[in-house]
């Protein structure tokens, strides 16, 4: 495994707000939230829908700026993002929305195609490279957009529900591919999801946060040896102690939302 | 029939899904409507003429007054004539090339204008109330203006277009680009794409379907300018044509100027849509 001591994301004291002229009002989406995360790490971001975590991403992506604290990506490059929403170019075809990092770098487009060619087996639109994306369904669509963060090559790799939109064994297939890619790659991947279940499969540590204003609710190692089996893991005892701990975090939360 | 069949289907969906391929009459079905499609669509071509065909019945009945009114044999029929003589072709050709070069000197500059201030703000804060307070004069109204300043040759065509041309290529790329979803131009910051790749590769195809419109309403408002640019100061082309037959009475001859006219914006057009279809895939099917 090649976990650091070095540090690769560092988020310090964030707080985000958004504010609506229209009505006066404000949404602190998060406030003074911190954690980090080391070279090589592959962590885990769930907690309730609104609590913040496609924001403290867009910051770390540097798409959005903060209001307070400060947000750093260690050691140069830009992070790859995959995004939540449907977010393929509808006038591409699938091979060009996935050579499109390449493409913006100027590379010649038949040494993109070339150098992406792998990707689009890898998630398995190999009939597909030619289709524009009206013409794929909505999973296929979401493994488009993994496959283009997957040709950027970046070091740091943000995922914002990558597998949200897939069926289960599709999703299990490429966590054990991603894995595979991590393991073999040394990338920093922070991974944001609503499945308890996805982030145990995935990660060295789960950070659990609390409803909106999101704070960091647990930090939470998560040992199971690597590299993983996908499906074996349900086999260990572990796997459901965490998944109760993790869910008993996320039901006190909701009880006390009132507090703040 | 077909009660049948999706029966059986439901009865047996594995063995259904097993089977990749698919059965003679279901190839059929599947092109069916793309066939019928085909057929509908050649036809639309043609679907102007029936204007003719009620023209031609009411004044053959003498329900319209064919002094004013010609029927279309009778604009038919001298429009033979005159493509025989080659009468014709001179006027339409200087038509056409004012037309051509008039709306690509307002097309690009609109084009371009368009997208840079839909993605700047501070040039569109600054240069946009600009256009908006140019864009109601009519450009009509000023031909006299232009004629004086760039003479009544073929220069002072190609400026009265361009300016029409230009607003409306403005407003519909600026339009388009205002409506870019914000997550393409996200994606595009996050692989750490500049300025200049913004603009080809998100904001201009993004932004086709509209400046697709633009390409149509512009290539309509050209012949409805010319034609009134050729009355004033011209010695050919198509507006030339009709207001001079207009001059000497000859309402048939005036006829085949307005008929030519609209065949050749018609035949513009239908180009334009074409083209749209090859370029533009994923905005209809
Ligand atoms: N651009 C914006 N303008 C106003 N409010 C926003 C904006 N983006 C996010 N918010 C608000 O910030 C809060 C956090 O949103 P965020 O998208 O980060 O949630 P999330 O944790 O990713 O939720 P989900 O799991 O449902 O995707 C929400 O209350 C949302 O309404
Ligand atoms: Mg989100």
């Amino acid at each position: 495994m090649t976990v650091t001591t070095e540090t690769s994301i560092i988020v310090e004291g964030l707080t985000k707000a958004f504010y609506e002229p229209r009505t006066d009002s404000e949404t602190i989406a998060l406030k003074n939230l911190s954690f980090s995360v080391r070279k090589g790490e592959f962590v885990c971001l769930v907690g309730p829908s609104g609590c913040g975590k496609t924001t403290a991403l867009r910051v770390i992506a540097d798409l959005e700026q903060p209001l307070s604290g400060a947000v750093q990506v260690v050691g140069g490059g830009r992070p790859a993002v995959v995004f939540q929403e449907q977010s393929v170019f509808p006038w591409m075809s699938v091979q060009d929305n996935i050579a499109f990092p390449l493409r913006v770098r100027g590379m010649w487009r038949k040494e993109r195609l070339e150098r992406t060619r792998h990707l689009i087996d890898l998630v398995g639109l190999n009939r597909f490279e030619k289709s524009l994306p009206h013409q794929l369904s909505g999973g296929m669509k979401q493994r488009v957009s993994v496959a283009r963060a997957l040709a950027e090559d970046a070091d740091v790799l943000l995922m914002d529900e990558p597998f949200g939109a897939l069926d289960e064994q599709t999703r299990l297939e490429l966590q054990q591919e991603l894995l595979r890619i991590w393991d073999a790659s040394g990338k920093t991947v922070l991974f944001i999801t609503h499945s308890v279940d996805e982030a145990l499969t995935l990660a060295d540590r789960v950070l659990v946060m609390s409803h909106r204003p999101g704070r960091i609710l647990a930090d939470l190692q998560v040992g199971f040896s690597r590299p993983r089996d996908v499906v074996e893991l349900r086999r260990d005892e572990r796997f459901w102690d965490l998944t109760y701990e993790v869910w008993s975090l996320l039901k006190g939360s909701a009880v006390g939302e009132g507090e703040a | 029939m077909s009660a049948t069949n999706t029966n059986t289907d439901h009865m047996r969906p594995a063995e259904n899904a097993v089977t990749a391929e698919l059965s003679t009459q279901e190839q059929a079905r599947l092109r069916a409507p793309f066939h019928r499609e085909r057929v509908f669509r050649n036809f639309s071509y043609f679907s102007p003429l029936v204007i003719l065909l009620l023209w031609e019945i009411s004044a053959q009945l003498g329900a319209i007054d064919r002094r004013f009114f010609p029927p279309p044999s009778a604009i038919a029929e001298t429009f033979l004539s005159m493509i025989v003589s080659l009468e014709l072709f001179r006027h339409i050709g200087a038509t056409l090339q004012r037309v051509a070069v008039g709306f690509l000197m307002g097309a690009i500059p609109g084009l371009f204008m368009g997208i840079f201030l839909g993605l700047f703000l501070r040039p569109r804060q600054i240069v946009g109330p600009i256009l908006a307070a140019l864009y109601p004069v009519p450009k009509i109204a000023i031909l006299p203006l232009i004629l004086l300043v760039f003479g009544t040759g073929d220069m002072s065509k190609y400026v009265i277009i361009a300016i029409g041309v230009f607003f409306l290529m403005y407003y519909n790329t600026f339009g388009g680009v205002r409506q870019v979803p914000q997550i393409y131009l996200d994606v595009a910051q996050s692989t750490g794409a500049n300025r200049y790749q913004v603009f080809t590769q998100i904001a201009l195809p993004s932004a086709l379907p509209q400046i697709f419109t633009g390409l149509k309403l512009s290539a309509g408002t050209s012949f409805i300018i010319i034609a009134a640019a050729e009355f004033l100061g011209a010695r050919s082309g198509v507006g030339f044509f009709i207001w001079s037959s207009w001059q000497t009475f000859s309402v048939t001859r005036m006829f085949v100027g307005i008929v030519t006219i609209s065949m050749l914006g018609y035949l513009t057009l239908t180009l334009i849509d074409l083209i749209e279809r090859r370029v533009v895939p994923w905005a209809r099917n």
